[in-house]
């Protein structure tokens, strides 16, 4: 149903390596020697209390911020320094905290927009609309459409994506995001904003996602989806890494359950 | 889909049946030459239109492309003696060329920064075409400009050189829609909804930005290749800071993203001085007062305040 580049591999198989990852802002380290790694295939989830530097975290992997020190190794490759339009090619796709669809285009034409890197039609292409360039456009649309379907939202096709109701606007965003065909998805805090209904679908499509071979890696505040999805989960707190483990491991950690309620 | 293709069909076809009748019945010069006025105008809007209105990147140095050409075909075939055809091509080989050294340092700025960057340049273009004597004329203008001719076919004033230019407005006109209609198109109006969202999604909006730039300069310096031949005398004054605030006005009383906007900006900015003769001197104070009642109450542009207008009468009826 949606494509990914992924050839089934050996489950073991890191697609992502942080290693020793510091950033400063000013005199503070939001970011303090982070490492972890990410197996091909699973779904990592990254907590931590208010300002642990998550987004940070998802900052510097696709490629907004540049760290200090460290490194992040995607597929096998050093990306520090790579621009963010040929991560997104190399397969990294993100989802925003905060909902930023493109608001006076058509929800379809968002999705065409997420296809950006996976298509090729340039200006001279438009202008002279060769065979070559339509026949793009209709392949385009035609994914655009699956896509729609996969995530459950063809009704709202045509609707301006600025119209459509928060919910939809955050699965929207993620559809847009597998546009791009990632071999990567972070979705930074998914579920926020979302009534129990729309949190329960959304661990359904986190799961198709999953199925069809893309990892992921998961920001979220709402616990029991992330224990529930998740195959691994990563601790931060005040920009350190304060764990790593299966999600069992994780709840039974001391360390972490301090760092949540306070060690008193 | 297929309806919208067909409404635009429609479209163009009211505007080509317009465009000749008006044409072919006309044969007052004044009202002819004000209808060739309006369409070098648009391809002005319909350049700026595309970078300010679709991609939401300001300039207030368009009117320095619009020198570029005009000044480039006035040397190359005034001085030189260059077929002016080829000229164009200079001219807009320049435009291009200079946009794109102006461009990737700029257009990595945004918003203030970027209008004042335009700004500036702008000015320069102006202070150099007054300064270069030798070569432009300087403050005084340009004499000489020859009149195009192709074969035994000489444009003059009049119906010849109408035809010409609205020909040429509407390959425009078909050139930005299919642009807008694209995989290009559409991440341009990516970057104005989210610059930041854009990025994220890979788009490499930096060199998205500086050709739609470079596109609108070309059209910015065939407005001014068709304004030269067409007055056949040029002077620095046509070029400056006022006009760049003039095309703005164009496109935001038009309506940003929208083509037949950019024509009605163009037609209503070129109509007034003309309705406006006896005060020409407040000519700016009512340009300034336009714009301001068009941005309180239509901040979408006419066309689609009056389009909304349309449709709220339709509605109240049934």
């Amino acid at each position: 149903m949606i494509r990914s580049q992924q050839t089934p591999g050996i489950r073991t198989e890191q697609i992502l390596k942080v290693q020793d990852l510091t950033k400063m802002f000013g005199g503070v380290k939001a970011q303090d020697q982070i490492s972890f790694s990410i197996e091909k295939g699973i779904v990592c989830g990254l907590i931590g209390p208010n300002g642990a530097g998550k987004t940070t975290l998802f900052n510097m992997i696709t490629g907004i911020y540049r760290p200090d020190a460290g490194k992040v190794v995607f597929n096998g490759k050093d990306i520090r320094k790579t621009p963010v339009y040929r991560l997104v090619k190399a397969g990294v796709a993100r989802t925003f905290q905060h909902v930023e669809l493109f608001s006076s285009m058509t929800l379809l034409e968002n999705i065409l927009v997420g296809m950006h890197v996976r298509t090729q039609a340039g200006f001279w292409a438009a202008v002279t609309r060769l065979p070559a360039m339509k026949r793009e456009e209709r392949q385009s649309r035609r994914r655009a459409e699956e896509l729609l379907e996969f995530t459950g939202l063809c009704a709202d096709a045509h609707k301006m994506a600025g119209d459509l109701p928060a919910g939809r606007q955050k699965t929207a965003q993620i559809a847009r995001a597998l546009a791009s065909e990632p071999l990567l998805l972070l979705l930074d805090e998914p579920a926020a904003g979302l009534n129990p209904v729309e949190t329960h679908a959304l661990g359904k499509l986190i799961q198709k996602i999953k199925q069809s071979g893309i990892t992921m890696m998961l920001v979220e505040h709402d616990m029991s989806l992330v224990m529930k999805m998740s195959d691994k989960v990563v601790v931060l707190d005040q920009g350190k890494k304060l764990a790593e483990g299966t999600p069992r491991q994780i709840q039974s950690n001391e360390a972490v359950m301090s760092a949540y309620l306070g060690n008193g | 889909m297929t309806d919208n293709k067909k409404t635009i069909w429609i479209e163009y076809l009211v505007f080509i049946c317009a465009v000749s009748a008006f044409g072919l019945v006309t044969e007052n010069t004044y009202y002819l030459q004000i209808m060739t006025f309006i369409g070098i105008n648009t391809l002005l809007a319909l350049g700026l239109n595309m970078l300010m209105g679709y991609t939401g990147q300001v300039s207030l140095g368009h009117a320095a492309f619009y020198g570029i050409g005009a000044y480039t075909t006035a040397i190359l075939s005034g001085t030189y003696g260059m077929n002016p055809w080829l000229a164009l091509v200079c001219a807009v080989a320049a435009a291009v060329l200079i946009a794109f050294i102006v461009g990737l340092p700029t257009l990595r700025l945004s918003g203030y920064y970027l209008a004042m960057g335009t700004l500036g340049f702008g000015m320069i273009v102006n202070i150099v075409i007054r300064e270069w004597a030798g070569v432009t004329g300087g403050a005084s203008g340009f004499v000489g400009i020859p009149m195009l001719e192709a074969g035994s076919l000489v444009f003059m004033s009049g119906a010849g050189y109408y035809f010409l230019v609205w020909g040429i407005v509407f390959a425009a006109m078909i050139i930005c829609r299919r642009l807008l209609a694209s995989r290009t198109g559409r991440a341009l109006r990516a970057i104005h909804d989210g610059e930041n969202a854009a990025v994220a999604i890979g788009v490499n909006t930096h060199f998205l930005k500086l050709e739609i730039f470079m596109f609108s300069a070309a059209l910015g310096a065939v407005a001014g290749f068709l304004y030269a031949h067409f007055v056949l005398f040029i002077s620095p004054e046509s070029f400056g800071f006022m006009f760049s605030i003039k095309i703005v006005t164009m496109v935001v009383i038009g309506g940003m993203a929208s083509v037949w906007g950019a024509l009605l900006g163009a037609a209503v900015l070129t109509l007034l001085p003309e309705v406006l003769h006896g005060f020409a001197e407040y000519e700016m104070i009512v340009f300034g007062l336009i714009l301001m009642v068009v941005m309180i109450f239509m901040p979408q542009g006419l066309t689609r305040g009056i389009m909304d207008m349309i449709r709220t009468a339709g509605r109240a009826r049934t």
